[in-house]
């Protein structure tokens, strides 16, 4: 079942025409995760979802209500969305930025209620950001600050969670720990999870369902052993991948990888040697 | 979170004592200084044919009164430009604000120059405006415009050319001698009667203010995090610059433009009170208003017994704190 559907959906940046006439089914109770190259849309797409970008045309359902007709107060109930490389004031404290997200949840008082508490509380014990919860967010390493972020957007209480490259520039540690929270969350809290993700191996581990872009198209959906074959993966990044299976989980890997247009530059040159002699 | 908000408590607390005291050092000390008896008698017995009494009515508690309003406005202002757009050097001066107000002002004083203290506010506010967005609109127009370095250039560039055309279009009409005013403020010639407007409408502005305080928290998270925490941020983004409108407005249609308190004492607020603009707007008001009233005070000892005009000293002790901040906090945007 779906609780979150793009339908006929166009996006603009400056005039420029990312997208048109896309369409897309999250399931709901699943973490769906959508790759490709750089500039293909993916992030316009997440914040068409989010509501950050209102589409041109077209029309983004949320639990089969229209998100343009909804107060946004009560989207920020059901779904919260997580940008890429977020910044905020250094000085703030970590328990203070997480409680921001209790907000739309706030009424005109300003204290927080004992359910809020319980939420923040929840929030740092998922994410593992206990043990700083009294620092300033400036004094955080990178992995560390991701993971307040995550309990920012999971104090707000959300059945669907979007993350836009929630593993950018952390070590390998950090991304597993941020996979491994988001995973938790869909097992353990029945969370409906997209992300959008660079890493194809963390996409074919941690994913329900990929969706894969390029140019503005979806080119293809489907489980992490339908998607993560050589034959999407040229068509979507345009290279040639060697691919296994991970013998510890079942879960298809990318071990290597050339890029495909050399190969074929390659056979063009010899193709031409060889009309040579 | 406790321990956090005593600082600003402790502002807030005090500061009706403290406003208190700088009215009272305001009144008592200048070219001519009194007794105190002298001015507790020139408020509560006011004798019209006494010269004290009359230099402390007409001049001395105008002056008070409008210093600690004028910093609270620009405090205020800037702080709410500072937390809206996550830029570290916005202020009503440096994004082009109050070289509208002056030159709208400008444009009234030759066309239509029977204006009312009440019609100067509005026109005030107008030019304001007119700054703003002429500022806001080339940032938005030119890629990446918006970011603090970038919007400082545009701003300075925009309030020159206004505040060029401003002296062209005065000296043209030969109204240069009013126009002056409003360039180089003099806090010593407030109208009174401008002052008891000025009340009203920064109190509009204040109450704006205080209304989107909260608000401006979760907005200098930045813009896509304060759209997923279910804000309105057009709604709220609209009611700031009116705030802002409405008290640059009035500041500069009371006493003309004052440099670096827009810009000086959002910081000087943060680093005291933390960046939970709840506290901050309220605190600014406060340290501006004390800033500038204090700065009033020693602008009258500098070169004693002539006045040194107020905006040299708020931009001795602002410059060099401007370069601070575009030398420690020029490489992130983070306010």
């Amino acid at each position: 079942m779906s609780i979150l559907r793009v339908e006929n959906a166009e996006a603009r940046y400056e005039g420029n025409v990312i997208f048109e006439n896309l369409c897309l089914d999250v399931i709901k109770g699943k973490i769906t995760t959508i790759i490709g190259p750089n500039g293909c849309g993916k992030s316009t797409l997440l914040k068409t979802m989010g509501r950050i970008l209102k589409p041109k045309f077209g029309k983004v359902y949320l639990q089969d209500q229209d998100i343009n007709t909804l107060p946004t107060q009560e989207i920020a109930k059901r779904l919260t969305l997580l940008p890429q490389n977020p910044i905020a004031p250094g000085e703030l404290g970590v328990e203070e930025l997480i409680s921001y997200g209790r907000y739309p949840h706030r009424k005109n008082i300003s204290n927080l209620t004992t359910e809020d508490k319980e939420k923040i509380e929840w929030a740092l014990e998922i994410t593992h950001t206990l043990p700083y919860r009294d620092r300033p967010l400036g004094s955080l390493s990178g992995g560390q600050r991701q993971k307040v972020w995550l309990a920012m957007a999971l104090a707000q209480d959300t059945t669907v969670l979007l993350l836009d490259e929630p593993t950018t520039y952390l070590d390998l540690a950090h991304q597993l720990d941020v996979l491994q929270i988001v995973e938790n969350l869909n097992h353990h809290h029945q969370c409906t999870v997209v992300m959008v993700l660079h890493d194809i191996n963390h996409a074919a581990r941690f994913s329900h369902e990929i969706v894969g872009m390029r140019d503005g198209k979806i080119m293809a959906t489907g489980s992490p052993h339908e998607l993560i074959t050589a034959d999407t993966l040229k068509q979507i990044f345009h290279i040639d991948a060697r691919i296994m299976v991970d013998p510890s989980n079942g879960s298809p890997v990318c071990f290597g990888y050339e890029s495909a247009l050399a190969e074929e530059e390659f056979v063009l040159h010899k193709e031409k040697e060889n009309v040579a002699t | 979170m406790v321990n956090k908000n005593r600082v600003p408590k402790m502002i807030i607390l005090t500061a009706p004592l403290l406003i208190v005291l700088v009215i009272f050092l305001s009144i008592l000390y200048g070219a001519k200084s009194f007794d105190p008896m002298t001015v507790w008698n020139a408020i509560f017995h006011y004798h019209a044919d006494n010269q004290d009494h009359a230099i402390i009515q007409s001049s001395r508690v105008p002056r008070a009164l409008g210093a600690l309003l004028v910093g609270a406005y620009l405090a205020i202002s800037g702080a709410l430009m500072q937390g809206m757009t996550r830029n570290y050097l916005a202020s009503p001066s440096i994004m082009g604000v109050t070289d509208g107000s002056v030159f709208v002002i400008t444009l009234c004083m030759v066309f239509i120059p029977s204006l009312s203290s009440y019609q100067m506010i509005f026109a005030s506010m107008i030019g304001s405006a007119l700054g703003a967005i002429i500022v806001f609109g080339f940032g938005s127009l030119i890629r990446n415009g918006l970011s603090p370095i970038r919007l400082a250039i545009i701003g300075t560039v925009i309030g020159t050319f206004l505040s060029s055309l401003s002296a062209a279009i005065a000296s043209y009409f030969q109204v240069s001698q009013n126009v002056s005013f409003w360039y180089n403020a003099r806090l010593h010639q407030i109208d009174p009667s401008m002052l008891k407007l000025a009340i009203p409408f920064g109190v509009i502005g204040i109450i704006l203010a205080l209304y989107v305080s909260k608000s401006i928290t979760i907005l200098s998270l930045g813009e896509d995090i304060s759209i997923t925490l279910g804000q309105r941020t057009k709604y709220i983004k609209i009611i700031s610059m009116l705030a802002v409108i409405f008290l640059t407005g009035t500041a500069v249609a009371l006493v003309g433009k004052i440099g670096f308190v827009g810009l000086i004492i959002p910081h000087m607020t943060r680093f005291l009170v933390g960046i939970d603009y709840k506290w901050v707007i309220p605190c600014a008001g406060i340290v501006g208003g004390l800033f500038l009233a204090i700065c009033d005070i020693l602008s009258r000892f500098i070169n004693y017994p002539f006045e040194t005009p107020i905006g040299v000293l708020t931009a001795i002790i602002g410059v060099p704190f401007f370069l601070y901040l575009i030398r420690s906090k020029g490489g992130k945007n983070v306010v």
